[in-house]
């Protein structure tokens, strides 16, 4: 479990959070939902600890991380994968290496076994014959999953994933969904979602917080989000066409 | 930062690779290019000497010494060096920079590694080979020297070798190889900085690049003067 408390963060005289408390449970997705430029990545790296919040507490599994030193945090980054937005692989190495990485930095496995787990999690994110390709030379959706597959190839045990589905087609985010939902239950681990697609909102928010202004605006889960009568709430799911369609259709009871 | 570099190790087995790596693409890779300019510079310097000494009591002999002095002591390892600073150096900070830009470094520190250890590490490392190159470089200066001289008739083989081997100072080899070791650590640390401190996207990192040559250039220069002041 992920506990947030009291969490700030500013960039020069913009307050981009503004208090933040939230719990990530384990063994389910938690998504972050909000509009773009909400702050939701600011949001996750500083959990990361990728940027130093201003005040509050990031606590893993009872722990503070601002007050675990450096081995201790090695060893917690050890159990933690991350999915970037843009995806951040390493661009000197071929897309097996990358998903290799991991195992290769803190495991004793051999190349061989680094390589059949490397190709076993390659196929459940529908990536097959790009081994041996570049970054450059695959597509931004497909960028996306091998990064996927790098966050989760060494069985992390917090997963964090900055929307892992913007860019695939219905039919590929659906698969990614699912298997990081998979994943979740399988391993039990901790997992963290951002997201705007209402899709995956749907599917897996098995826990929601909806972030604007800099707070946590509400929180629930899928199942409730289509009933709430937070105003910005529903502003927010239901300036998608569709989901606008649907819920006319639910009122006169279709 | 230079602490840091040292800190947190990275695996053994993976820097072993690292350092392997950045020797082929910084010694090795950089060994065509300075090679080619050393033989030529070598050449000039013969020529120039050769056009310059029209008194006859003054020996032949000169331009070979000229040739070892000049490209020993300061075209070696100062010129080259700053060939190396628009070579390596800039490679060093973009390739960096662009690590930062696109998340590649957040993405090494989330996964506990120190980036700072596994980025510029090696280069340090492999930097410790520099001076080997610096020795091919003299070699290569003085033989364009050597050719340029003889073949261009300007003095005999035998003198030439005379003025290579006249008034020969072993502390000055010794002068000039700590140079290239200090210029070899600003070559491979501070175009690091450059690139890891640097903020900003793609149009960054080429800016990076250049303030880091500048900069690398000017700390190469004046390190020269002082070291220079305390050496010799
Ligand atoms: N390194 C930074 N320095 C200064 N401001 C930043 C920095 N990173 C983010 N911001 C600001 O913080 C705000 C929130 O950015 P953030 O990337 O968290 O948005 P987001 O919710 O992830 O949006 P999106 O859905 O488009 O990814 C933005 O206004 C951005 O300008
Ligand atoms: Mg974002």
């Amino acid at each position: 479990m992920i506990e947030v408390k009291g969490l700030h963060k500013s960039f020069g005289d913009e307050t981009i959070l503004d208090g933040i408390d939230a719990k990530f449970i384990r063994g389910k997705t938690n998504m972050i939902i909000g509009s773009s430029g909400s702050g939701k990545s600011v949001f996750l790296k500083n959990m990361l600890g990728l940027f130093k919040p201003d005040s509050g507490e990031i606590i893993y599994d009872g722990e503070l991380l601002s007050e675990m030193d450096g081995d201790r945090q090695k060893e917690l980054r050890e159990n933690m994968g991350m999915l970037f937005q843009h995806s951040a692989l390493f661009d000197s190495m071929t897309v097996e290496e990358n998903v290799m990485f991991p195992l290769r930095m803190f495991t004793k496995m051999r190349r061989r076994e680094r390589q059949e787990r490397a190709n076993d999690i390659l196929e459940r994110v529908n990536l097959v014959n790009l081994n041996t390709k570049m970054p450059s030379e695959i597509s931004g959706g497909q960028q996306k999953r091998v990064a996927l597959a790098r966050a989760v190839v060494n069985k992390p045990k917090f997963l964090f994933c900055d929307e892992p589905n913007s860019g695939l087609d219905p039919k590929t985010a659906t698969i990614i969904d699912n298997l990081i939902q998979e994943l979740t239950h399988e391993a039990d681990i901790t997992t963290v979602i951002i997201s705007h697609d209402m899709n995956s909102v749907l599917e897996i928010g098995e826990t929601i917080l909806f972030l604007k202004d800099g707070i946590i605006a509400w929180e629930g889960t899928n199942k409730e989000i289509f009933k709430t009568e937070n105003e910005a709430v529903t502003d927010f799911v239901y300036s998608s066409e569709l989901f606008r369609k649907v819920r006319i259709a639910q009122n006169k009871g279709l | 930062m230079l602490f840091e570099v040292f800190k947190r190790p990275t695996k053994g087995i993976v820097l072993k690779e690292l350092i392997l790596k950045e020797i082929n693409d910084l010694i090795i890779g950089s060994l065509g290019i300075t090679a080619f300019i050393a033989l030529f510079m070598g050449a000039v310097v013969a020529l120039q000497t050769s056009l310059n000494l029209d008194n006859p009591l003054i020996p032949k002999s000169l331009i070979g010494f000229a040739v070892r002095q000049s490209i020993i002591l300061e075209f070696a390892p100062t010129i080259i060096s700053i060939i190396m600073a628009g070579k390596v150096g800039s490679y060093i900070t973009s390739s960096i920079g662009s690590m930062n830009v696109t998340e590649q470094i957040d993405a090494l520190k989330v996964m506990g590694i120190n980036p700072l250890n596994y980025l510029v590490f090696p280069k340090v490392i492999a930097m410790l080979f520099y001076p080997f190159l610096i020795a091919i470089i003299m070699f290569v200066g003085i033989l364009g020297g050597f050719l340029a001289a003889v073949y261009g008739n300007l003095v005999s083989a035998q003198d030439f070798i005379i003025g290579i081997q006249d008034n020969f100072v072993p502390y000055q080899v010794l002068y000039a190889f700590i140079k290239t070791m200090v210029f070899g650590m600003i070559l491979a640390t501070l175009p690091s900085y450059h690139g890891y401190y640097m903020k900003g996207g793609a149009l960054e990192v080429g800016q990076a690049s250049t303030t880091s040559f500048v900069w690398t250039c000017v700390t190469i220069i004046v390190a020269n003067y002082i070291l220079t002041t305390i050496l010799l």
